[in-house]
């Protein structure tokens, strides 16, 4: 497009931006935008970078609390682990570019968090994911599932972060918008944290890392829209990335980091130098002013727009200390980044793009971000739906073949297909990796290590945004305390449909206010996230799917628990309240009943289950504790015996209480609970302490055998358990393309 | 035991084995960066570790075996000093010629990371010498090209000269005669694919790893 196209209304358009957001373009401006500024418009006003249709609500949620050093605003959030130490996280998605291209949708998805991370002085350490796909016999299921999970361990392995853990679920709402969200943990030192404000009149811009080529031009303003049968017409907006140069990029900024030579740092992300440069003007209150001239390039030729809207990865750019800069350059030298000076920050709070001795672009900072348009979209309540009572839900006939049949389906079934293509244990501080309810990552050289999970159950939010909302971060809650790790602080990536819906802007506001009652009720903030709307294809939207990351911190890793039955002998306890809630459960789901209420999460039951429960793990009582969640008490003790030494192999034989109906005691989803195995002392006084503490446990059997023994319905050898569960990922995979 | 560990842009276990090396042997261990040419004369264990040395750009291991220290390491090798491949340090090696054979992508075209079984198959090396012969161990691999292969003449002879250091019990990426890890004619150059640095400290799967560097340190001093 030739930069001195006049700006028609077809090129507003293509720009996503509605005729009343141009006019308050044209109102801001008091003339006709370049062409460049239209660009810098479209990305900082799309709906990925300016979040206009939710800041609104984001803002109700908790962010506060004595472990918060800084919640959302910065590239990531900040919590204080102790010690001087601080842990920075934040969880992003790649869906857009994901369905469209699989590989480098999420490898770039992966790369992107890791740098948001990193740009605060973190070193990562830990790496996850939660990923929605559309049904697993879709015709296309496979090939997105072999791209992402390929091109997350091509992006993470090779930056050498351990990937441990993540959840994946099928659902036929994804069929044409998967969702790729990642997860990236990192340390720092409390008192050596970078943050993105520009500041001092004169001071150098700097742009580090790769070269700027043409990829990724609109990718904010294509992630902003909703997809039609022509998305793969989007694939050149996907960008492509090279984790080897992200690699040079961390260990260079992370040395240049150990000295006092930068000013502020941000990661180019979505929107690359546009918004990178109007971030940190805006949070500095400066003006910055950049020479296109200097920016390493690609390719040749590149015009102004070309530069100011590519999203070619692997760049950083950062304000210096005056004088800095022959220091600065040295570090990336060694590294072999590209460093060129593009700019200087100003007082002028504008931002002034110039190239090739024109100007290309010059605005006020204030109208990119703090003017960018807010809107109240309206919305309207999601409907409640009637609880299912368990007379309503038929029993199986043969209890054996309903858990082998839950067992190894799709959104039950082992990950072990996936996890395996990851590194999971570089670093060498992975005490427990994928396939528990947290991975248990050290710090390094020290006695404490962060729990660390990815949790949410889309089927709960679509019946009940509220109560799912909840329910999401209650899960990473229960998670983390599963493991014994005390929850700090979750990060929310949200995964909606088209937010001009009211029904779908009432799913969001539904799903924030179940965020912000958990968040408050467990005293567990939110510091940071993602929104992702549009996620809806020829007008069908996806499930409304929160997904929650949460850290926690064990202050002695030796007092850890895992899923894993260790000793014949001890007795299995039940702690939470079981009534067999079958409403969206997963057995009531296959079974096609799916109009129900979700399972109601009592916070203040999760609260006091929990803690009674982190109580006996950390006095290291209990190494032996799995929470309750998708597929309920069965699918859990089964989970429990096949993750018992393969060598030897640990049963379970266990006895349903009194009266209890036996598929939904069994299959039900009710919230707030543990399986939890013990020897004998402990268990007596586990459940003697519960009863004084007001905390529902009960006795429902023995660890051992070589058999899962319930009642006289289950009767399964172990390895049954294992084939049917370890079986499917990998059947799925290697069955021939439709 | 001074050992040393050379950094590669994208070496990715450099801290790993420095860490198992000081956490086993209690002895500091010097980091070398690749475009140094000199090795101090004192170093008397040089390990080259695991990651995607230059993005494993062109081949595996092909660009860090043309790089100025690995000249260094080839003439200090062949006067003797033990040289440790782990993993993508395995491929530097088989590059750089100073082992034979070369790797594939793995059979299952995956990157795999796992515990993975592995037998020792003589214990006669400064590198093994904390093992029986036929032992079973655990290492885990981590690799994508970790698909050992040789022709027919070199396998004879790194048989027949007892020069297969250990071998998968359970193949994981396809390696020709279930090799794992194998050594030069003399003996003081290993090169092994699954990484003994990750089964050290009580927290990793199993502690199996460190008699790989209790066996160095014995044999080194």
């Amino acid at each position: 497009m030739p930069e001195t196209s006049a700006i028609t209304p077809q090129i507003v358009a293509e720009h996503g931006l509605s005729p009343d957001e141009y006019a308050k373009v044209l109102q801001l401006l008091n003339r006709e935008p370049t062409l460049t500024e239209l660009g810098i418009f479209s990305v900082m006003w799309s709906e990925h970078c300016s979040y206009k249709s939710t800041r609104f609500w984001l803002k109700q949620l908790p962010t506060t609390g004595p472990q918060v050093i800084h919640g959302p605003g910065e590239n990531a959030g900040v919590i204080d682990i102790g010690d001087g130490d601080a842990c920075i996280f934040k969880m992003e998605s790649h869906n857009h570019p994901s369905f469209i291209e699989p590989y480098q949708g999420a490898a770039t998805g992966v790369g992107g968090i890791m740098r948001d991370v990193f740009t605060m002085g973190a070193r990562p350490i830990a790496m996850l994911n939660a990923l929605r796909f559309g049904e697993a016999d879709h015709p296309k299921t496979k090939h997105l599932v072999a791209g992402v999970v390929a091109g997350i361990g091509g992006y993470g392995n090779c930056m050498g972060v351990p990937t441990v853990a993540g959840e994946v679920n099928f659902d036929a709402s994804y069929n044409g918008n998967i969702l790729v969200n990642a997860m990236c943990v990192g340390l720092a030192r409390a008192d050596n944290i970078f943050l993105s404000a520009a500041s001092g009149i004169g001071n150098p811009v700097v742009y580090v890392g790769s070269k700027t080529g043409r990829d990724g031009i609109h990718g904010a303003t294509m992630a902003s829209a909703e997809f039609d049968d022509d998305s793969e017409e989007k694939r050149p907006t996907v960008q492509v990335g090279d984790p080897f140069t992200e690699k040079l990029l961390l260990e260079a900024c992370l040395e240049l980091m150990s000295s006092d030579a930068i000013v502020s740092i941000q990661d180019m992300g979505a929107a690359g130098l546009t918004s990178s440069s109007a971030e940190m003007g805006s949070k500095g209150d400066a003006g910055i002013e950049l020479d296109l001239d200097h920016v390493p390039q690609r390719e040749e030729n590149m015009t102004a727009y070309e530069m100011m809207l590519s999203e070619s990865q692997e760049r950083m750019l950062m304000i210096l200390k005056p004088g800095r800069e022959a220091e600065a350059k040295a570090v990336f030298d060694k590294w072999e980044l590209d460093f060129a000076v593009i700019g200087r920050v100003t007082d002028t709070k504008r931002l002034v793009v110039k190239h090739k001795g024109q100007v290309m672009a010059d605005l006020p900072i204030t109208a990119l971000a703090d003017e960018a348009p807010l809107y109240q979209r309206p919305w309207t309540a999601t409907p409640k739906k009637p609880v299912l009572s368990a007379a309503e839900v038929p029993a199986p006939e043969d209890y054996n073949a309903t858990l082998i049949a839950m067992l190894g389906s799709p959104d039950m079934a082992s990950r072990r297909w996936i996890w395996q293509q990851y590194d999971s244990t570089v670093m060498n501080d992975t005490a427990q990796g994928p396939g528990g309810d947290a991975a248990v990552i050290r710090v390094h050289g020290k006695q404490k290590a962060l729990a660390v999970t990815t949790d949410g159950t889309p089927r709960y939010c679509l019946a009940d945004p509220v109560e799912g909302g909840k329910q999401a971060v209650a899960e990473t809650w229960r998670n983390i305390t599963a493991v014994g790790g005390t929850p700090l602080a979750y990060t929310d990536n949200m995964n909606f449909g088209n937010p001009q819906k009211p029904e779908i802007m009432g799913q969001f506001v539904g799903a924030i206010e179940g965020l912000k009652e958990a968040g408050i009720a467990l005293g567990y903030p939110v510091i940071g996230g993602n929104c992702s709307l549009y996620n809806e294809t020829n007008g069908q939207g996806i499930m409304p799917t929160p997904a929650i990351g949460g850290v926690g911190i064990l202050k002695d890793m030796e007092k850890r628990a895992t899923i894993a039955l260790k000793r014949w002998g001890d007795q299995i306890l039940l702690i939470g309240d079981t009534k067999g809630w079958l409403g969206q459960s997963i057995y009531a789901r296959d079974l096609g009943l799916t109009s129900h209420a979700p399972p109601p999460v009592d916070l203040a039951a999760e609260k006091r289950n929990g803690d009674f429960i982190r109580g006996f793990i950390e006095s290291g009582q209990v190494d032996t504790v799995h929470d309750l969640s998708d597929g309920g008490l069965l699918v859990a003790l089964a989970e429990m015996v096949m993750a018992s030494n393969q060598a030897d192999d640990v049963g379970a034989q266990i006895d349903l209480p009194d009266g209890a109906a036996a598929h939904a005691f069994l299959f039900g989803e009710d919230q707030a609970r543990y399986l939890v195995a013990a020897p004998q002392p402990v268990a007596e006084r586990l459940l003697a302490e519960a009863r004084a503490a007001g905390v529902p446990a009960i006795r429902l059997g023995v660890a051992g055998g070589r058999h899962l023994r319930v009642a006289d319905l289950v009767w399964l050898d172990v390895p049954s358990l294992r084939e049917a569960h370890e079986g499917f990922f990998p059947a799925l995979m290697a069955a021939p393309l439709n | 035991m001074k050992a040393a560990v050379v950094v590669f842009p994208a070496s990715n276990c450099d801290r790993d084995a420095a860490t198992a090396l000081e956490y086993v042997t209690g002895n500091r261990t010097r980091m070398l960066w690749h475009k140094d040419s000199e090795i101090p004369a004192d170093i008397d264990l040089i390990v080259l570790p695991g990651g995607f040395s230059y993005g494993d750009y062109l081949r595996c291991g092909a660009m860090a075996a043309q790089s100025p220290i690995m000249r260094t390491v080839v003439e200090r090798a062949r006067a003797g000093t033990p040289v440790a491949g782990i993993c993508n340090g395995f491929q530097i090696l088989a590059e750089c010629g100073l082992l034979p054979g070369g790797f594939l992508r793995n059979a299952g075209l995956k990157f795999v990371n796992k515990p993975t079984p592995v037998r020792v198959e003589t214990s006669q090396t400064i590198f093994t010498n904390k093992f029986e012969a036929g032992e079973v161990v655990s290492f885990p691999v981590a690799n994508g090209e970790g698909n050992y292969f040789a022709d027919d003449e070199t396998l004879k002879r790194l048989e027949g000269e007892g020069r297969i250091a250990f071998r998968y019990q359970d193949n994981p990426n396809g390696s020709i005669n279930d090799i794992a890890g194998i050594l030069n004619e003399a003996g003081n150059v290993l090169g092994v694919m699954p990484h003994p640095e990750r089964h050290v400290e009580p927290i990793h799967f199993c502690q199996d790893g460190r008699r790989f560097f209790e066996s160095l340190a014995a044999a080194v001093g």
